[in-house]
């Protein structure tokens, strides 16, 4: 039949199980090889990733669906995540505009100290958050110069809101501009020139030509750094306080909540934090595969 | 436009990139800047454009100093290797682009900036291609973009950066042709790079001939192929074999040979003897020629390209014959170049002559050049 050649339906049935077998691209694996390597991926997957996070909700509604939503309205409870957003609201916006600013000098600009710089993005994630939030105990603390001086004019740091904020840019400045140097380094300075000879000022080349060239590796950023602002734990467990209905974001609230037993409650809120990451990643996918295209063409062009 | 580039000098983080380089432009002219990589070509493009600053010198255009002037001030429009077109705007989008950006004063409606774009696209032969991205066109289509795109801010002077680089040969053939065209049209002062001879001499009114951050030549491709003005643009431009000889009572000596060719004016010493590979006469051997022995022999095109090894210290050197040429089968060859060009053999920058019409040697149909000096 006409169908089975446009198919690529064998026509000599014999012949193409033997040529099939006897030649396999050097870059493949075995069938023995791939499926081992495909099992202990997706074991790895689901023993660490998945059943930790069902296990997660099954926790949350072990009482039903009404403990599970009395739990997140308690009054300590809307505090947190009140707080937590605020957080983000405020370090997100920050890390946005410091990641541009430090990827567009390391990317666009040879300058003397800039392997330095570099290095100084990358230093929050090589540091651990304890010493992070303890970096800001030392420097607003009662027994230093800073605080003292403060304190004298009325500032709380530590243990209020600005100490969480400081603790959470710090932790997570380097998500954005980690992103975007690559992408601009590879993207090059061809384009502004460009904008510029057709006569462009400074702030037209940047609107109309260098932020479209960045904004899906911008986007991709700030969720992240999003992400990572809402969950810090570490860093902002050391300068909140954890004063309740005040200080305390909603890790910080998960972890009371745990060890005064209060399981479902802090379960519940533990579903919130972790919808935030499937938020996040399907927000991310969605984005991939409504723009898939243009990303890629971004990319490589 | 006039173009006037007086003494400029540019260093990178005190590595020398240009050295006092003067060249005058005239208005509406088609000038290629010809050199391998690394001899400043597309450094003084750039300064011309104000993309790079001069590190001294001034650069002029008309009887304004353009020098201090930014890049968005001086209005060039500059054609990039790799296009730089901005991929998330359409072709469209693109060519009005620095319409787009102009303060509102002077900025034209949206309508009509469409409309010039339109045009533009006729003039580069791509109508109808508004609404592509770029991603969508070839190399060609989108160098051809680019250029629409820099020929709409009416620029002084339009500067092309290895226009047709990345393109294939076929393509590169046909836009040069293109590119001519365009300028005869439209009569803009052009400024290209490029490191294609054949480019640089079919396309350009003027070729300039740079070399490790300095000029070497300005002058026609006439001037730079049949009047070379030193060793480095007779071996850049064209084919070229080299022999080293020395000169004794005014007759060239290949070791103890005398090679058929006398000079006047040069002192004794050490020289060296440029020649085409095509433009050589096959003699009988005997005295007052070259002779060597065939080493290779290969078919290039439409001619046989021989390598002999000649004399005793076995030089070698490439001639050329027709395809069908007898002579060409032998194992030994005797040959002497029919225009040749002498210099000094420190390869130097000393000063050269250029025509001396005649008596000297055998080769009396020849045009002769001589090195005047050592």
């Amino acid at each position: 039949m006409s169908v089975d050649t446009l198919t690529g339906m064998p026509r000599p049935a014999a012949a193409r199980p033997a040529a099939a077998h006897s030649f396999r691209r050097p870059t493949t694996e075995g069938p023995l090889a791939k499926a081992i390597l495909i099992t202990i991926a997706l074991g790895f997957l689901a023993l660490f990733l998945v059943l930790p996070l069902i296990a997660v909700f099954i926790e949350a509604f072990r009482k039903g669906a009404g403990e599970f939503l009395a739990a997140l309205g308690e009054p300590d409870t809307l505090a947190a995540i009140r707080l937590t957003l605020t957080v983000a609201a405020i370090a997100v916006p920050l890390n946005l505009v410091f990641g541009v600013a430090a990827a567009w000098a390391i990317a666009k600009f040879e300058f003397k100290g800039k392997a330095f710089l570099t290095t100084l993005i990358d230093l929050p994630f090589s540091v651990s958050p304890v010493i992070s939030g303890l970096v800001y105990v030392l420097l607003f603390g009662t027994g230093s110069v800073l605080g003292t001086w403060l304190k004298a004019h009325g500032i709380e740091i530590l243990f209020a809101v600005p100490g969480i904020v400081l603790a959470t840019v710090f932790v997570t400045f380097p998500f954005v501009a980690r992103e975007l140097i690559p992408l601009m380094q590879d993207q090059g300075t061809g384009d502004e020139e460009a904008a510029l000879s057709l006569g462009a000022s400074g702030w037209q080349t940047f609107r109309y030509v260098t932020l479209p060239n960045i904004k899906w590796g911008l986007l991709y950023g700030v969720l992240l750094c999003n992400a990572r602002a809402m969950g810090e734990f570490g860093a902002v467990s050391v300068v909140s306080g954890h004063i309740r209905g005040l200080t305390n974001t909603m890790p910080l609230h998960v972890e009371i909540l745990y060890n005064e037993y209060n399981f479902v409650a802090a379960f519940a809120v533990s579903t919130l934090l972790a919808s935030l990451a499937l938020v996040t990643l399907v927000f991310k996918s969605f984005l991939e595969y409504r723009y898939g295209d243009e990303i890629a063409a971004t990319a490589k062009h | 436009m006039d173009v006037s580039i007086r003494s400029v000098s540019k260093e990178f983080d005190g590595y020398p990139a240009l050295h006092d380089v003067s060249l005058d432009i005239r208005s509406g002219e088609l000038i290629a800047l010809l050199g391998p990589s690394g001899s400043g070509k597309t450094t003084l493009l750039r300064l011309i454009a104000g993309l790079e600053r001069p590190t001294a010198g001034a650069i002029f255009f008309g009887d304004e100093d353009a020098s201090h002037r930014t890049v968005q001030e001086r209005n060039v429009g500059f054609v990039f290797q790799h296009y730089a077109l901005f991929r998330h705007m359409t072709v469209a989008e693109n060519i009005g682009f620095g319409l787009k950006v102009r303060p509102a004063a002077n900025r034209p409606s949206k309508r009509e900036i469409r409309r010039r774009a339109s045009e533009l696209l006729d003039l580069v032969q791509l109508s109808g291609l508004e609404d592509r991205y770029p991603s969508q066109l070839s190399g060609g289509q989108r160098q051809r973009v680019a250029l629409a795109r820099a020929l709409a801010i009416e620029p002084r002077v339009l500067l092309l950066d290895e226009p047709f680089g990345a393109l294939d040969a076929q393509v590169r053939r046909e836009l040069r042709r293109w590119l001519r065209e365009i300028h005869d049209r439209t009569g803009h002062t052009t400024v290209f790079v490029t490191h294609d001879q054949e480019e640089a001499l079919e396309l350009a009114d003027r070729v300039v001939v740079m070399s490790r951050g300095r000029i070497e030549q300005v002058g026609s491709a006439d001037d730079v192929y049949d009047r070379p003005n030193s060793p480095f643009v007779f071996g850049f431009i064209g084919d070229s074999s080299v022999l080293p000889v020395r000169v004794e009572n005014g007759k060239l000596w290949l070791q103890d040979r005398f090679i058929g060719i006398e000079v006047r004016d040069v002192p004794d010493g050490p020289a060296s003897l440029y020649f085409r590979p095509h433009d050589v006469e096959l003699l009988d051997g005997g005295g007052g020629c070259i002779a060597g022995t065939v080493t290779a022999s290969r078919r290039v095109a439409g001619t046989r390209r021989v390598e002999l090894e000649v004399g005793g210290a076995r030089e070698r050197v490439e001639i050329e014959l027709p395809v069908d040429h007898p002579e060409a089968a032998n194992s030994r060859i005797s040959f002497r170049p029919r225009r040749w060009k002498l210099f000094p053999a420190s390869g130097g920058t000393a000063a050269l002559s250029a025509t001396d019409d005649g008596s000297a040697g055998k080769a009396d149909e020849a045009e002769l050049m001589l090195a005047a000096s050592l």
